[in-house]
């Protein structure tokens, strides 16, 4: 493993004075920093450990927020009494990311962090292959070669890699917001803009960028309006367990209250009120499926009302050519998790 | 306020109900201070990157993965490992007798090579005491960060089960 200095952080404003000079990396649960080390994805020469902070641990109610540390883990997210009752999607993405044993290290302040589970891009240095993230201008070998777990929306001819955090789709879902520390201060970024495709990275002109955040920034916590509607998370994967997702998606229903009409009495077609959907593993970020959004009040909460209203909103995906089933999944993975959170599967 | 980073860094930790202070450098995991340091190998480095499960410890009775947890970060911190399990209940000597789970495995035949053993037993005493071996699914669900090569889950998870439910009635 790469070799580095190390300090323990005392403040977490002393955490983010050390990230002005190069080379810095901060280190909170170090999941993914070790790795990195391994592969030889960081170039860091100095660790910065902000484990011992305690003003970034912590979940509480604050009025009309739910707020949570950047050091809960997500084992502590997850089955803490107040996510699962007031952003249950987020808790069930959590439980469903990792394995037991890492989700008592990995944070969730460092999740929405970790970097794609490209295989061309996860892989020990010196690279055998092409790969823009690792050097730039090199190429995309997964383009030209394996690609069928890659995106769907928003990639490049640079790069088509996907964000595989589970907690950062349920984080977009439930418009939480990223608290965030820097040289000149907080503030606040929100969690559905805080990843970038390649291609709002390219339009930015950062092309590799991945984030909002800055360089010499740090994630202090989340806020999230606190929610009483129905959430689901559901995670298509290849095992039922200890697995990436191929695609993913948080949802948050409320339905019609005492919908009138006759057929409201009977086998009970209920309808949705209000509706929030994300999709995970179908690009650089978690993707909010809007147009749906804004369509779905009023919609009967049956599979076959919920169908075609997510296939319009998910007209302008974009497969590669190998991944054109993750359309399908992606589409039904919306509809599963809109019904569970409705309370209708 | 500018922070002093250092390349040799003293920790101070309990290791298996013993205090201990080391002298690391700071990029040394816990698996391979473990193993090549103090001479604990119980703990195996089967991938070295969390996929296995096989490096599974306790730190502070919360199950973690060796490879990925650093010396430096377990300050002040106490560490179990599966040498530490038998006769844990005791006065804090190892080598006593077997730990529940153990003899669970044992008696249940809950493994064919062994090799990751004990990275299975540290997770599920963890398992039980979280409250997780409630019944089978369970069980596959919150011990899936182990892998058995062998593949002697059905075993491991009855072994898991009736530890479980030995510790309830106790």
């Amino acid at each position: 493993m790469r070799d580095f200095a190390y300090a323990r952080a005392g403040t977490a404003e002393a955490a983010v004075g050390t990230l002005a000079a190069p080379r810095t990396a901060v280190i909170a649960g170090g999941t993914e920093l070790l790795n990195w080390f391994r592969l030889g994805i960081a170039a860091a020469d100095r660790v910065v450990d902000i484990g011992g902070l305690d003003e970034l641990r912590g979940i509480a109610r604050d009025g009309d927020e739910l707020r949570i540390g950047a050091l809960a883990t997500l084992n502590e997210v997850g089955e803490h009494p107040l996510v699962t009752r007031l952003a249950g999607a987020l808790a069930s993405a959590c439980l469903q990311a990792a394995s037991a044993q890492v989700r008592n290290r990995a944070t969730i302040g460092g999740n929405v962090l970790q970097r794609t589970r490209c295989p061309y891009f996860r892989a020990e240095e010196p690279l055998p292959w092409p790969c823009n993230k690792r050097d730039p201008g090199s190429g995309c070998a997964s383009l030209a070669g394996r690609h069928e777990r890659q995106a769907i929306f928003g990639w490049t001819q640079d790069c088509v890699a996907v964000q595989p955090s589970d907690p950062a789709v349920a984080l977009a879902a439930l418009d939480a917001r990223a608290d965030v520390l820097g040289p000149a201060g907080p503030r606040t970024i929100p969690m559905r803009e805080f990843h970038l495709t390649q291609r709002e990275a390219a339009a930015a002109g950062e092309p590799m960028r991945e984030t909002r955040l800055g360089a010499d920034e740090l994630i202090t916590g989340y806020r999230l309006p606190v929610s009483t509607a129905g959430q689901a998370y559901v995670k298509v994967r290849e095992r039922a367990s200890y697995e990436y997702a191929i695609v993913s998606a948080a949802a948050d229903v409320r339905l019609a209250e005492g919908a009138g009409g006759p057929r409201a009495a009977g086998a009970g077609e209920q309808r949705i009120a209000a509706a929030r959907v994300a999709l995970g593993s179908v690009a650089q970020r978690p993707w909010r499926l809007t147009a749906a959004e804004a369509e779905l009040p009023g919609t009967p909460l049956t599979r076959e009302a919920l169908l075609p209203v997510i296939e319009r909103a998910m007209a302008d995906a974009v497969p590669l050519p190998q991944n054109g089933f993750k359309v399908t999944m992606a589409r039904n993975a919306a509809v599963r998790a809109l019904l569970a959170a409705g309370g209708a599967a | 306020m500018t922070l002093d980073f250092a390349r040799r860094v003293e920790v101070t930790l309990r290791l298996n109900a013993r205090s201990r202070t080391t002298v690391v450098s700071p990029r040394t995991t816990l698996l391979d201070w473990l193993r090549d340091d103090i001479g604990l190998t119980g703990a195996k480095k089967g991938c070295n990157e969390g996929a296995c499960g096989t490096c599974t410890v306790l730190v502070d009775g919360r199950r973690m993965n060796g490879c990925l947890t650093l010396v430096v970060q377990c300050e002040g911190r106490s560490v179990t490992t599966v040498e530490g399990l038998a006769g844990m209940k005791g006065a804090g000597e190892v080598g006593g007798e077997l730990h529940p789970v153990q003899r669970a495995f044992a008696d249940h035949d809950a493994f064919q090579c062994g090799y990751c053993t004990p990275g299975q037993l540290m997770s599920a005493v963890a398992c039980i005491a979280e409250g997780h071996a409630t019944d089978d699914a369970s069980v596959r669900e919150w011990m899936s960060g182990n892998i058995c090569r062998c593949s002697a889950y059905p075993q491991i998870t009855a072994a898991v089960l009736a530890a479980a439910r030995e510790e309830a009635g106790r």
